[in-house]
């Protein structure tokens, strides 16, 4: 089977700026794909190359087999881009501008069926008449979206799709994202909401300075970075003991709160007990486990 | 995938996006234009009436409606291009044309064919309105269909360099303001050039408008202030050569694709 997307050492340099520096890796069809990574990591710049916004400084990029320069026609047929910023065309309502869209890609009145469900799936029917300037941010967003599914791609990217959202809308945005994908279409997204790569996406490629730091499956990059702390709170008057007292644990101060590294489980009973022994009130007390923020943080804050 | 077929659906897409683009604000594309070649009619017929005339048989009036119309022409084909780009670069919707399978060459023809029926529109509209006061002969009308058409096109292309090249509604009135709006005045729409000294007789002769104009009128009259097959080659040169830079452009992605 075809890969749905393939980048191959792919750099874009803006003057002596390395927005992107050598990426090399694909993306498998019907993928559910999280691209993360601070600002100015360089992920727009990667998505823009994907969709022939930009051209590369050096590299290929290939869409369902399709180079995005040399068969730059049949890949922008299998993709769909859904853009951060939320622009429109101010002269025309959305259905119209779905059939414009639709028609761009070779499709006739026989898509306007087609048209008609996306606009119903995304419930916009009651603003399909009326013109983009008169919709709200959110419906702006589903009109974006509906725009990117017109000429039904394959592979659909989402760039910051919920960024501004309510949470409503967020909830319902990726029921609709996860029903694509579950039809077979391979989704690309980049997002800010991390728990949301952690929840949707099969696997994460982390980016910092136009590099890949981290790429692999969701599951096995929380295993692989996963670690988890005690976070206990204690008298004033103790805490600064505690360093000598627990010697040989790895622990860290903050005010009243003491955080140790646990390096399995059962070093939280054994800690506990120790600070029964040595008469140390305990007066709070949580258990945290690294979650995807976590490791992004970590990847994306080290030099 | 990508058949003629679909070339030829997505090149008419947005040929007819582009038209009902401009005929959404009707009023400020057609009306406006229509308005004001009608008000230098009605002014310069008051001052000036059948007391002048300019060729053998043509009075000021009637020498002047074909310079009015080919002058709201040239200028509404260069506003249809440049306006849409610079208004979708700005707004940041061109990506919706940039993410399509549309090719450089669909782009090119369906924004200068837009381009060119606007201007003929606009045309159309003063023409139909004049002729209503004014009896104007028509001597040759394919010469006046030829340079209509390759004056609004070769505007409608320039228009597309100019939306292309700038990124500001301020560069793009540069445009307008020092390049248009002298040219078109300067061309010989309001007068014939042998009314002038020599120096500037000369000098007109370096003003693709004047050919465009000068070639136009001489559709209606069978008069021209120079030969009409120099002002065709000229013209079709100049279109040749602006459309050729408009593809080079499309083709690289200048300012587009960066």
């Amino acid at each position: 089977m075809k890969k749905a997307i393939v980048f191959k050492n792919v750099r874009k340099n803006f003057k002596q700026l390395k927005a992107v520096d050598g990426i090399s890796m694909s993306i498998e069809q019907g993928e559910f794909f999280g691209l993360l990574g601070p600002n100015g990591a360089g992920k727009s710049t990667l998505i823009n190359m994907m969709a022939g916004l930009v051209r590369p400084s050096h590299g290929s990029i290939s869409v369902m087999g399709f180079d995005v320069n040399k068969d730059y026609q049949k890949a922008r047929h299998s993709v769909g881009i859904v853009p951060q910023e939320l622009v429109f065309d101010p002269f025309f309502n959305v259905r119209e501008m779905l059939r414009f869209q639709a028609g761009y890609f070779g499709k006739d009145k026989s898509n306007d069926r087609w048209v008609d469900e996306i606009i119903e799936r995304l419930d916009l029917a009651d603003k399909a008449s009326t013109n983009m300037r008169m919709l709200s941010g959110g419906m702006k967003r589903r009109a974006l979206i509906a725009q990117a599914l017109v000429h039904r791609p394959p592979v659909i990217v989402l760039d910051e799709p919920t960024a501004g959202v309510d949470v409503e809308l967020r909830q319902r945005l990726w029921g609709f994202i996860k029903d694509l994908n579950k039809e077979g279409h391979t989704i690309v997204l980049t997002t800010h909401y991390l728990e949301e790569a952690e929840t949707l996406c099969n696997r994460v490629a982390m980016m910092k300075s136009g590099k890949i730091v981290a790429l692999n499956s969701t599951k096995n990059l929380l295993k692989e970075f996963s670690s988890k702390n005690l976070k206990v709170r204690l008298q004033k008057n103790k805490i600064q003991k505690i360093a000598t007292l627990m010697k040989g644990d790895s622990l860290e101060l903050e005010d009243d709160w003491c955080t140790f590294k646990l390096k399995k489980i059962s070093d939280a009973s054994r800690i506990i007990e120790k600070l029964n022994v040595l008469k140390i009130q305990i007066l709070d007390m949580e258990l945290i486990e690294s979650d995807l923020e976590n490791i992004f943080l970590k990847l994306t804050s080290k030099d | 995938m990508n058949t003629t077929r679909d070339q030829l659906i997505g090149t008419w897409t947005l040929l007819k996006k582009e038209l009902l683009r401009f005929w959404r604000v009707a009023f400020q594309t057609v009306a406006a234009p229509v308005i004001s070649g009608i008000l230098y009619l009605l002014i310069f017929s008051q001052v000036l009436g059948d007391r002048l005339e300019v060729y053998e048989g043509v009075n000021y009036l009637v020498f002047l409606i074909p310079g009015l119309i080919m002058m709201s022409l040239l200028q509404n084909s260069f506003s249809n291009s440049s306006s849409s780009l610079i208004q979708a670069k700005v707004m940041g919707n061109i990506i919706f044309l940039l993410l399509t399978p549309l090719s450089y060459l669909q782009l090119f023809f369906a924004f200068l064919i837009a381009a060119i029926i606007r201007g003929m529109f606009v045309g159309i509209c003063i023409y139909l309105i004049a002729i209503y006061y004014v009896d104007l002969p028509v001597k040759y009308p394919w010469f006046i269909f030829m340079f209509a058409f390759c004056g609004g096109g070769l505007m409608g292309a320039f228009g597309m360099i100019a939306g292309i090249w700038a990124h500001r509604f301020d560069q793009m009135a540069v445009f307008g303001n020092f390049v248009i709006m002298p040219l078109s005045m300067l061309s010989g729409v309001f007068y014939s050039i042998h009314s002038l000294p020599e120096v500037w007789q000369n000098i007109s002769h370096f003003n693709p408008f004047f050919y465009m104009i000068d070639g136009f009128r001489y559709g209606f009259f069978g008069q021209s202030d120079t030969s009409p097959y120099l002002s065709l080659l000229i013209v079709v040169s100049f279109f040749i050569i602006l459309s050729f830079i408009t593809i080079r452009m499309l083709k690289s992605g200048y300012k587009l694709r960066n």
